[in-house]
């Protein structure tokens, strides 16, 4: 495999060939493309740049930074409790996912571990934020192929799922609910068999997705060997969570590296797909909300008594050291490398978003591919524009 | 039209057109952030359903709209494209500034990076506060605007100079 700059060289180099023969030809000048930095179809304000020859994408470049918040130059003039509620809206449609991953990093570094209690608390709220994510991309995928009708069935159905989420934490979206130490509040009352209807619900909800986009004809032809992303590739872009999976890589940081998260004591299973084209990366990830309710129900059903909170100076000073926690975050790997000076802020915060890597293979993807296949291969690809500018 | 710019308009057609236009307003949605996700839970949803407004969400271009929904952070780099578009529409046009980071820079009020209100470069009808606003609020919004739209006096909005933005 070549270097990046080699490819995009030579992918310059027939840019210009490829220009200068349908000049010949056609007489008529090859197209550039540009999609964004507002479009329906890019899930925020990405902006890709395509030279077209005909049909055929011959070079793709993707302009970010239309979403750039400074998130890590905030977070080192905020004390750790308001980082909290800053991190919430990296990823924004699992916001509580993004929480847990910096708060294990400051338990680590304050040698903190919270109770069991909390720690189930922790695991079936990030399992629900997961629900609720990948359900929106469900109903999403079928928009951008053209089919209208998955995404009210999806908005429909994680309405639920944010409910019991705002039912425990009070807030629907951004719930600022982990603490260092435990959760904030217990859960409420009858909140527990309310969320096993949810999960029935949502269970129906992926057999409808099941049989209205996967069981459809004309979504198999246009997503089958459509962006295939062959597993060393995706390694060495940094691919993770579903779309590597979806390329045969069992890899699941759940499973190997479950920090803190109760996941060893659910009987799950890691779903893998070997093909890696866009069809492969959205059958994992129904699978995923699938078995995503099987962990929440086991977790509900062994939820341990006891306090849920750990005992936590009131004001919280991080002692001085290093850390970096990673959780598989429904996008894939997120994780928070926090250096503390022992101040009230953290020093320094390196924030590791898995959309940036899943996003930075697009120009090695797209060559070659057609027109329409475009949106399909960026749909699939499944990336938050929050997560990849920060 | 001609009627409109002599200033002679009556009141009761005044109402009549009033009325009409604010039943038939085409969104135009610039989803920017978390926000967008509840906008599009109040335009795409079929729990909060936007359609029994009055507002049809989805037109082709800017050109086609009527009002534009800002919903998300808007960043120093994104600012131009929201003036372009914006200019793009015709008149009349009405700006709907959705959460808080549209209004004023919200969580990030002190980054470098974020415009730290949408005001500062398009005029506001109306603020939706909220970090991100519930699809309910921003319907209350839309129905604020729809009010603004019925005591419009047609004559005072048509006949003025053409609008100098962010001068």
């Amino acid at each position: 495999m070549t270097a990046i700059s080699d490819r995009r060289q030579m992918a310059y180099v027939a840019a210009q060939a490829a220009d200068a023969r349908v000049n010949v030809e056609l007489e008529a000048e090859g197209m550039t493309l540009n999609i964004g930095p507002q479009h329906p179809a890019t899930h925020g304000t990405l902006r890709i740049v395509a030279r077209l020859d005909g049909e055929q994408v011959i070079e793709a470049e993707p302009i970010m930074g239309y979403m750039h918040r400074g998130y890590e130059k905030l977070t080192e003039v905020r004390t750790y409790p308001q980082v909290t509620t800053l991190v919430n809206r990296i990823d924004w449609l699992g916001s509580f996912c993004n929480e847990v991953p910096f708060i294990l990093a400051a338990e680590q570094l304050m040698e903190i571990e919270a109770p069991p209690r909390a720690q189930h608390i922790r695991t079936i709220l990030f399992e629900l934020g997961r629900i609720a994510h990948v359900s929106l991309f469900l109903g999403d995928l079928g928009v951008q192929l053209g089919a209208v009708t998955p995404v009210f069935y999806a908005f429909r159905d994680r309405e639920h799922v944010l409910n019991q989420i705002e039912a425990a934490t009070g807030g629907r979206f951004h719930p600022n609910f982990d603490r260092i130490g435990g959760v904030k509040d217990d859960l409420p009352a009858g909140w527990i068999a309310e969320t096993r209807q949810v999960l029935q619900k949502l269970r129906e909800f992926c057999d409808l997705i099941d049989g209205l986009l996967f069981g459809n004809e004309i979504f198999e032809a246009r997503t089958r060997g459509i962006g295939v992303i062959p597993a060393d590739v995706g390694l060495s872009y940094g691919l993770s969570g579903a779309n590597i999976r979806a390329s045969g890589v069992d890899w699941d940081l759940r499973r190997d590296a479950p920090n803190g998260l109760v996941y060893d004591k659910v009987d799950w299973k890691v779903w893998t797909h070997p093909d890696g084209d866009a069809y492969a990366r959205s059958w994992v990830r129904l699978q995923e909300v699938r078995e995503s309710c099987d962990i929440v129900e086991q977790l509900l059903d062994t939820m341990p008594p006891g306090p849920i909170m750990a005992k936590v100076p009131r004001i919280i000073k991080v002692p001085e050291g290093e850390a970096y926690v990673a959780t598989e975050n429904p996008l894939g790997e997120m994780g928070y490398y926090i250096v503390s000076k022992g101040g009230l802020e953290p020093f320094r915060v390196k924030i590791r978003s898995a959309s940036f890597n899943n996003m930075s293979i697009t120009p090695w993807l797209l060559q070659g591919a057609y027109v329409p296949d475009v949106i399909t291969i960026l749909a699939s690809l499944y990336f938050i524009l929050g997560d990849i500018d920060r | 039209m001609g009627l409109v710019e002599s200033g002679k308009l009556p009141k009761s057609l005044t109402t009549l057109l009033n009325t009409s236009r604010k039943y038939s307003l085409w969104v135009y949605q610039w989803g920017l952030a978390c926000c967008a996700i509840e906008m599009g839970a109040a335009f795409g949803s079929p729990r909060y359903d936007v359609m029994r407004l009055g507002v049809i969400p989805l037109p082709a271009s800017p050109r086609q709209a009527d009002f534009v929904c800002v919903s998300g952070t808007v960043t120093d780099k994104m600012a131009p494209a929201i003036r372009r578009l914006y200019e793009q529409m015709p008149e009349p046009k009405y700006v709907i500034s959705m959460g808080s980071c549209a209004n004023c820079g919200g969580p990030y009020w002190d980054s470098y990076s974020v415009t730290k209100g949408i005001d500062q470069i398009i005029p506001v009808d109306v603020y939706v506060p909220g970090c991100p606003p519930r699809p309910e609020a921003l319907l209350e919004g839309i129905v604020l605007l729809q009010e603004i739209i019925q005591h419009e006096d047609m004559q005072e909005k048509w006949n003025k100079d053409p609008l100098e933005l962010g001068a």
